[in-house]
């Protein structure tokens, strides 16, 4: 789709913003550019609408070059979000997101129609559309800054740090309507971010970019976390990348046992018996009640005579990863979570150290899966496995 | 006190006259040449002074130069220049214009590239972004957005020119500046104070003009404080 052949950009005071880049960026997928300031990420993602232009080297879009394009018919054609918004103040909100199908000729009643369109596909309300730029919340202009490069239904969208200029709370939420929206409209977006976290959660391939504009590695989110390619990577990925790999992990693989798991009903010498130094108690439709320490236990009686100390969080087995069971098992008083179901019964329990069973289980798994791979040669094309090289 | 009501009633008197509403040498007459001095004298201003600044404002190249000319032109003596003209090319109306157009060039051309080379620099990142060609650029979004600026610098310049304009009467040529050159000589101060208030009348039509414009054509999205929603 968007490929980068021997690319390089250098700037006449001798700086290199991006060196001998090659690179090729699936359809329909969010690539993420991370990496630190002064990396190339930026100059990278503006040679592909020609904001910038190479020195050497070749960017082609579905197979052409692109400098055989007129740069404003190029980019009219190609999305573009950046950092604060860049909203024209002296336009109402509407005609600010009709701009693209205006300069590409659509009459005006179509091209607010369309916009009108777009302002709710972005989750703003209708009566929004009068306003000025200046009258809404950094937030809000984000979002009409995206409704602007969806404005003539690009297949390409490209966005510079877009939800960087906006508070935690409102940057969670930008990201998590953004990834919504992808779900619906499937475009190939490029995405640049100097946030790691940002990059793991939105992209499903992530380029790593280091100082002097060269590509450290090109991978999956989960590749990048459990094998990075040198110590830079792994740097830049973070002390926390094996906490974060558990979020690739779906937790219906999380091993669990229902040995401490009895029913209000049973006798306290059960949980004796059971030789687990908690004991969850569970109602007679398997929905948790609580915790109950077997050596406060009562002397006889059930586990209903018991004194439960609250549940914590429980995690879903179908909706949540690992990342969510250990949170689980770490904010519950007896250190072991507890895994439910759709319904809210419980399937059993695992603690902290039997959830890191699955990363084990997944690098064993991803290891036979390289070794196939191997076998087969190296014929395999650049983008998809293999990491790039630094 | 006294003095002051009493020049009021002398102005009364003489704008109220008939003999200066009809005829030559009247006052509409004058106003009409007046008019045609300052308007001419602004129309070249405005087609040099917004032609450069936006061009300089838009390229960034020049921009040394602009701040340059501008001080320099502002440095010269408007009647100095008129009487400098008018010895080098003789009496006519060229060079009451020439001088005219070069006090109200530098206002306009400051202010027009003042205010293209305010808009922010995102703005107008967006603007190439998302695929406007450079005329694009400067027509919906440059110039939108200095308007503001730009009706400044026009409307500083016609005040001058309306006010300046007067000394199109020394060498002869007529407006409102007859009046008061003509009153002088005479000794005749109705008729100079007469003179004065309508030059000042006229310059603050021209401001109210200005206030008028600025409402109708400056968008309201540069206008509105920011307020949160």
């Amino acid at each position: 789709m968007i490929r980068f052949h021997a690319v390089s950009k250098n700037y006449p005071n001798g700086t290199t913003a991006v060196d001998e880049l090659s690179l090729e960026l699936a359809e329909g997928g969010i690539t993420v550019l991370v990496g630190p300031s002064g990396c190339g990420k930026t100059t990278t993602l503006r040679m592909i609408n020609r904001m910038v232009e190479p020195t050497a080297g070749t960017v082609s879009l579905r197979g052409r070059d692109i400098r055989e394009i007129r740069a404003p018919e190029l980019r009219r054609g190609i999305g573009y979000v950046i950092q604060h918004a860049g909203l024209f103040p002296h336009r109402t909100v509407l005609d600010n997101i009709a701009t693209v199908p205006l300069l590409l000729g659509w009459n005006r009643k179509k091209a607010r129609a369309r916009a009108a369109q777009l302002l709710e596909l972005v989750g703003l309300p209708h009566e929004m559309g009068r306003r000025y730029p200046n009258q809404l919340s950094g937030g809000q202009q984000q979002r009409v800054g995206v409704a602007r490069a969806l404005g003539a239904d690009p297949p390409v969208l490209l966005m510079d740090e877009p939800f960087s200029a906006v508070d935690p709370i409102v940057r969670t939420e930008l990201q998590a309507e953004f990834v919504r929206l992808q779900k619906e409209l499937h475009k190939t977006i490029v995405f640049v971010t100097h946030d790691i976290d940002e990059a793991i959660r939105l992209g499903d391939h992530i380029a790593v970019f280091r100082t002097g504009g060269r590509l450290a590695q090109f991978d999956t989110p989960e590749r990048l976390l459990a094998h990075p390619a040198d110590a830079f990577v792994a740097g830049f990925v973070g002390q926390d990348r094996g906490i974060r790999r558990l979020s690739f992990v779906k937790a219906a693989e999380v091993p669990l046992r229902d040995g401490p798991v009895l029913p209000a009903t049973a006798p306290v010498e059960r949980a004796r018996a059971a030789r687990e130094p908690w004991v969850l108690v569970i109602d007679d439709e398997r929905r948790p009640l609580g915790w109950a320490a077997v050596p406060e236990l009562p002397q006889s009686g059930t586990l209903a005579d018991a004194s439960l100390l609250p549940l914590g969080p429980t995690f879903s087995l179908v909706a949540d990863s690992a990342r969510a069971a250990l949170d689980s098992a770490l904010l519950s008083p007896s250190r072991l979570a507890v895994g439910v179901d759709t319904d809210g019964a419980v399937v059993g329990v695992a603690d902290a150290y039997e959830l890191s069973a699955t990363t084990v289980a997944a690098d064993a798994a991803e290891t036979e899966a390289n070794e196939d791979v191997e076998a087969a040669g190296d014929r395999a094309g650049a983008g998809s496995a293999g990491g790039g090289e630094g | 006190m006294n003095e002051l009501l009493n020049q009021l009633r002398l102005v009364g008197d003489w704008l109220a006259s008939s003999q200066q509403w009809h005829g030559d040498g009247g006052i509409p007459q004058r106003l009409l040449e007046h008019l045609t001095y300052s308007g001419l004298s602004l129309l070249f201003a405005a087609l040099i002074g917004l032609a450069s600044g936006l061009l300089v404002g838009h390229t960034g190249r020049g921009a040394f130069a602009v701040a340059g000319v501008a001080t320099l032109a502002r440095a010269i003596p408007t009647f100095g220049l008129v009487v400098l003209v008018v010895t080098l090319a003789g009496l006519s109306t060229t060079p009451v214009l020439v001088a005219l157009v070069a006090l109200a060039v530098p206002p306009i051309l400051l202010n027009t590239f003042e205010g293209v080379r305010g808009v922010d620099p995102a703005t107008r990142d967006a603007a190439r972004g998302v695929g406007m060609t450079e005329w694009q650029v400067l027509v919906r979004v440059e110039v939108p957005m200095a308007l503001p600026l730009i009706l400044l610098g026009l409307r500083i310049a016609a005040i001058q020119v309306v006010a300046t304009a007067t000394v199109a009467a020394y060498p002869g040529l007529g407006g409102l500046g007859r009046f008061i050159v003509d009153g002088l000589s005479r000794n005749d101060y109705e008729l100079v104070i007469g003179g004065s208030t309508l030059v000042v009348v006229l310059a603050l039509l021209v401001q109210i003009g200005f206030t008028a414009l600025r409402r109708a054509i400056v968008s309201p999205g540069l206008r509105v404080a920011a307020f949160t929603s």
